[in-house]
């Protein structure tokens, strides 16, 4: 709800939305929307970015992967119910800078009849699970192939307590930063510099795959992968042009950024390899994509079709040589190299949001009395808290986990797959 | 008796069994195989870094055939195998001590 009200301030400082801001009654349409994109957000984890790490990794591991994500969602959503919820977007009194309250945990007392803004509560409860869900099953790229699913799924429960619900409080549910005035429309911040972050430390916690980097590890279906980014790209109409919580023209300008910083990071992408290595790639153009849309996300309701154009050209090259200065220079085996796109593409777009919102970068306007300097400041002290919370409980937990679980399979159970030793299962039918 | 194991690249598969079928080649077994010779591997792309892929898709050919077949057997192979770039592949030939047609029982150069 105070995530409601956060939006609908800074959008009716634009003057786009006066008629919400007094409304308390229910509006149909924007149920409508905002039901439809919480299964177009739920849709970008089950199947899409399930799809897309599953082709992503070795075929001895693609259960593994998928079983990750598909638990990672079951898990979440009960613990979203127990209190997660509540915790992020209720008030919590004198600490509510920190933390939201408990009144809400069991979703008590939340009935069919009442309301968050003009929509109902029970829609904005699920919408905003979504974003929780995604959120951890994110970070499985940073250590698929390697990690054991008893601590994969303690990891992903701990994390979503300790890190995604004070975080999505600060930002979202009124907390420290919302009162800063930060400005994440999606999730640039709350998700993906977040999830970025943590699959970071939590390769380098959890040590390379054997092997990294001298023997090669390509994608073992990139028809998957492909199958899993198209998913991606058209659930995160639902992400952005969702975040607005009405049915109105500020979704249909955030579908269009998303939409338009999603090709051009995409081409950026393919011109670049095509330039360097001297032919375009399936999954470079792709990976573009990922990264356009990561990059937009915390922007894509405060800028305009040309400010979408340029994240989406800054998303393609930066991510990109990010990815190598990762991978190649310092060769840490974030496997799916999910910092080098969600974190520094959430990191780019967070900053750029500052830049572009300004109503002469074509932007729909900073709040009054907000200049791009003095909201770049606000930005860089959220992805700075926001680095510095995650990293340190991945860290944290992961320590925690690998002195009494073990975090990581053996060598053997590595080399012989997991899909095998942890589930008794095999992806594909050999003999 | 002699068999046959040829090693050669996969989109000559073709060529090579209408040239064996043309001298009398009645049998082939093939199998999708990965190597490398002097030709050694190639660049990959993987987000924007390259790396090399040492093994190399090529098919694999076990032909038996008679003591009087095995020239012209050897000579069709070469042909249609030939593009004479590098990667062309090779042959190999071994004494082949016994044949048995499982149907009939046959054995020996019947069986062939």
């Amino acid at each position: 709800m105070n995530n409601l009200l956060v939006k609908i301030g800074a959008l009716s400082v634009l003057g786009l939305m006066p008629e919400i801001a007094s409304a308390d009654e229910l509006n149909g349409g924007n149920t409508a929307w905002i039901l439809t994109s919480t299964a177009l957000v739920l849709f970008m984890t089950l199947p899409g970015l399930s799809l897309f790490y599953a082709g992503l990794v070795r075929s001895k591991n693609v259960l593994t992967v998928l079983m990750q994500c598909f638990s990672i969602a079951c898990l979440v959503s009960v613990l979203w119910l127990l209190g997660a919820y509540s915790f992020i977007f209720t008030d919590g009194g004198v600490l509510n800078g920190f933390i939201g309250g408990a009144e809400k945990i069991l979703a008590l007392g939340m009935g069919t009849a009442d309301l968050s803004g003009d929509i109902p509560e029970t829609v904005f409860f699920m919408f905003q699970m979504t974003f929780a869900i995604i959120t951890p099953a994110l970070i499985v790229g940073g250590f698929a192939e390697r990690m054991k699913f008893s601590s994969m799924f303690w990891f992903s429960g701990l994390w979503l307590v300790l890190v995604y619900v004070p975080v999505c409080h600060w930002v979202w549910g009124g907390g420290w930063l919302a009162e800063m005035g930060v400005m994440d429309f999606a999730g640039g911040i709350v998700i993906h510099i977040n999830a970025g972050v943590a699959a970071l430390v939590a390769a380098i916690v959890i040590g390379k795959r054997n092997g990294f980097p001298k023997i090669p590890m390509p994608p073992h279906n990139m028809t998957m992968v492909v199958a899993g980014a198209g998913m991606l790209w058209v659930g995160w109409f639902g992400f952005n042009a969702g975040s607005a919580l009405t049915a109105d023209g500020a979704a249909g300008m955030a579908m269009l950024v998303t939409h338009i910083s999603a090709a051009a990071a995409s081409l950026t992408w393919m011109f670049l390899e095509w330039k360097i290595h001297g032919k375009p790639s399936v999954l470079g153009i792709v990976t573009g994509m990922v990264a356009g849309l990561g990059t937009i996300t915390p922007a894509s309701g405060f800028v305009g079709p040309v400010g979408g154009l340029l994240i989406g050209i800054s998303a393609g090259l930066i991510c990109y040589y990010a990815t190598q200065y990762i991978k190649t220079k310092l060769q840490i085996d974030d496997s799916l190299d999910v910092f080098s796109v969600h974190g520094i593409g959430g990191i780019t777009g967070s900053l750029l949001t500052a830049v572009f919102a300004a109503t002469e970068m074509g932007g729909l306007g900073l709040p009054e009395g907000v200049t791009i300097m003095s909201q770049v400041t606000v930005q860089f002290i959220a992805i700075f808290a926001t680095i510095i919370w995650s990293a340190f409980f991945t860290f944290v937990i992961l320590k925690i986990l690998d002195s009494t679980l073990g975090i990581r399979v053996t060598a053997e159970q590595e080399q012989q797959g997991l899909d095998v030793v942890l589930h008794d299962e095999r992806g594909y039918d050999q003999l | 008796m002699k068999l046959i194991t040829a090693i050669i690249k996969p989109f000559k598969l073709d060529d090579v069994r209408e040239a064996l079928s043309d001298v009398g080649v009645a049998g082939l077994t093939v199998t999708e195989v990965k190597g490398f010779g002097r030709q050694k591997g190639h660049t990959e792309l993987y987000r924007g870094a390259e790396y090399v892929v040492d093994f190399l898709p090529k098919v694999k050919l076990e032909i038996a055939v008679s003591d009087e077949t095995l020239d012209a057997a050897v000579n069709a192979l070469v042909e249609g195998a030939s593009t004479g770039k590098i990667g062309d592949g090779k042959i190999f030939v071994t004494s082949l001590e016994q044949v048995i047609r499982i149907r009939t029982g046959e054995s020996g150069a019947e069986a062939i």
